[in-house]
């Protein structure tokens, strides 16, 4: 992948929209790629505006929480339960939650 | 039914919230009625907006009575029996209780999300339990944009919602439902979230007041998260007063949310004189310098927009107040800044509904394994734009262009709160201003399914709200004026305040109200 997104004439290929779909755990199908490749293409290319920008001297801007964000105290505190948990998910086998096979031919 | 007294019907006056607890409070109205009285406008009205998710009638009554036996035996609550209406992303769950009494509110949170359709949360969110502390009856959960991903309340995965003014127009979005059911009077009082402007243009849609408190205000314990240095819980009223009363009720320092901040709760009401934020409010100020950058005056405003900004203008000047020109050129880059920044973080925090520990779960083929799981249950479970801001946000954190986008919107970031810095801290050219004023969208509510099939045009909508999240600070839209032609919609102006100033922006909001009722 290129490092910079300046200059590009085509902001995402169709093979690119397949590779972030499989990065986002999002099955597409062909229509579908299509159309997601077609409306990045339009917001990426939107976003080339930011390259304008005269940004070597400027930092990261990565909490504005800043001075204000707190830790907590290192301690053990209230928790939801086992139960609690397992009432949320969709499949369970208590006290566990269900999952398919990971390895080798897997099933629901 | 003509237009107007159709839209009329709609909207019909209500009490306010903090005239319904002075009477609660003080035995001459009760809990039950007030509530009863919210669940007929329910009734009356609901089908014509489709504003709720969910409604919590005998939760309400039940609650309710249990308000009124605490009033009888002594207490004063400063929400006592105000019904109000909670966005479907703040979860509430069995606990929901004052001590020793179980309401059974209970409920899904969906987040407009087929992902979350059945899902039920354990624990209830801070800012939701501190309203029914103070004795707020809650009616129900809103509809909203899947995860608050967009600015018309048409990305529900379950109804479009519609404004209360205009049925065939949007109420805005993504906080769409907690904005049509206040500006419905059903309820006085609602709850919403803003990550982009999800608070402040469903507000000025609608025709209410809406408040985005600074980040660190307001706990975003319970708040489903979208993006989460963005996100930030707020009030929504008709009634300004209303509103101080719910912001100081909300604002709290929380241990459950290390982003709320130490200063949560502080006011400064001293310099007022006055023991609360609403009694502070009243007092005006001397000195009044409001920014208005040339930014808020762009060709592509709707000409209504730009005339009520003229006609705002004109009020606070009529009032004593200097009106500043200012500079906001970074206005410009908040979308695409924003829309980097807010889209890797939804890819982070969407990562989680992968159809194992909560929400949906797709059923698999023979031979299909734990990836299958995910990616079915995930395009199943999240519609169009949500799967489009979380590959956009997967695209802009990967390796080879986190540094090109994500870093670079990072940057701008600072650029953009410098530039408020600036403003707040005056120039050469111009004095230290107490507050920038500009419109909450450029135009006023638009027809549902007009821009809906363009997402970057529903994008730019979000032009001069981004740029308050980016920076951290607190936003208040005030109802300013009404479109020109039929139908007569409302257009609302935005206040926007130093950090953890949001009293000077109610102070301006109540000067502004009062030069227009007297």
């Amino acid at each position: 992948m290129s490092a910079h997104f300046s200059s590009r004439p085509d902001p995402i290929s169709l093979d690119e929209v397949r590779k972030v779909a499989s990065l986002s755990r999002l099955a597409l199908n062909d229509a579908q790629l299509q159309t997601a490749q077609h409306d990045l293409a339009a917001v990426l290319d939107y976003m080339t505006r930011l390259q304008s920008l005269d940004l070597k001297n400027v930092q990261l801007l990565t909490s504005i929480a800043g001075e204000n964000a707190r830790l907590n105290a290192d301690t053990p505190g209230p928790t939801l339960t086992n139960d609690q948990l397992l009432a949320m998910a969709p499949d369970t086998m208590p006290p566990f939650i269900k999952v398919p096979k990971v390895m080798g031919e897997g099933s629901a | 039914m003509s237009h107007s007294s159709r839209a009329d019907a709609l909207t019909a006056h209500i009490p306010a919230a903090h005239g319904m607890a002075a009477a609660v409070n003080a035995r001459q109205a009760s809990a039950v009625e007030t509530t009863r009285a919210a669940l007929d406008r329910l009734a009356s009205r609901e089908s014509a907006i489709d504003a709720f998710l969910d409604t919590f009638p005998d939760a309400a009554l039940r609650h309710a009575a249990i308000i009124d036996q605490r009033i009888a035996d002594g207490e004063s609550l400063p929400l006592a029996g105000v019904p109000v209406a909670i966005k479907d992303n703040l979860v509430i769950g069995p606990d929901l209780h004052t001590p020793g009494d179980a309401f059974g509110y209970g409920g899904r949170t969906t987040c407009g999300s087929r992902i979350l359709e059945n899902y039920h949360s354990p624990f209830t969110a801070t800012s939701v339990q501190r309203l029914i502390d103070a004795g707020a009856i809650i009616i129900g959960k809103t509809n909203m944009d899947e995860f608050a991903m967009g600015s018309s309340c048409e990305h529900s995965a379950f109804k479009i919602t519609r404004n209360p003014h205009e049925p065939a127009h949007v109420p805005g979005g993504s906080s769409g439902g907690s904005a049509a059911a206040v500006g419905s009077n059903i309820v006085p009082l609602a709850l919403g979230s803003d990550t982009g402007g999800s608070i402040r243009q469903p507000a000025s849609y609608c025709g209410i007041y809406g408040l985005k408190p600074t980040y660190g205000r307001v706990s975003r314990s319970g708040l489903v998260a979208y993006a989460s240095s963005l996100d930030q819980v707020g009030p929504m009223a008709s009634d300004l007063s209303d509103l101080a009363i719910a912001t100081q009720v909300i604002c709290a320092t929380d241990p459950l949310d290390s982003t709320s901040s130490s200063r949560a709760a502080e006011w400064h009401l001293d310099g007022a004189g006055a023991s609360s934020l609403v009694d502070a409010m009243a007092s005006p100020i001397t000195g009044l310098a409001i920014g208005v950058p040339a930014q808020a005056r762009s060709a592509s405003n709707h000409p209504d927009v730009t005339r009520v900004l003229n006609d705002t203008i004109a009020s606070l000047q009529r009032i004593g107040a200097t009106v500043v020109d200012i500079d906001l050129p970074m206005t410009d880059y908040g979308i695409a800044a924003y829309y980097i920044v807010a889209a890797a973080e939804a890819s982070s925090n969407l990562a989680r509904f992968d159809g194992i520990r909560y929400g949906r779960r797709a059923s698999l083929e023979p031979g299909q394994g734990l990836v299958d799981l995910y990616c079915r249950s995930r395009s199943e479970g999240f519609g169009k734009e949500v799967q489009r801001r979380i590959m956009l946000g997967t695209y802009v954190l990967s390796s080879g262009y986190y540094d090109a986008y994500y870093n670079t919107a990072l940057k701008a970031r600072r650029l953009i709160k410098q530039d408020f810095d600036t403003c707040f801290a005056g120039t050469s050219s111009h004095p230290a201003c107490h507050a920038v004023l500009m419109p909450a969208a450029p135009g006023p509510a638009f027809k549902i399914g007009e821009k809906s099939s363009d997402p970057l045009a529903l994008y730019l909508e979000d032009v001069y709200t981004v740029g308050v999240n980016l920076a951290g600070l607190p936003g208040l839209t005030i109802p300013a004026g009404w479109t020109s032609a039929l139908p007569r919609l409302p257009i609302g102006m935005q206040l926007i305040g130093r950090g953890f100033d949001e009293l000077t922006l109610l102070r301006i909001a109540a000067m502004v109200r009062n030069s227009q009722t007297t």
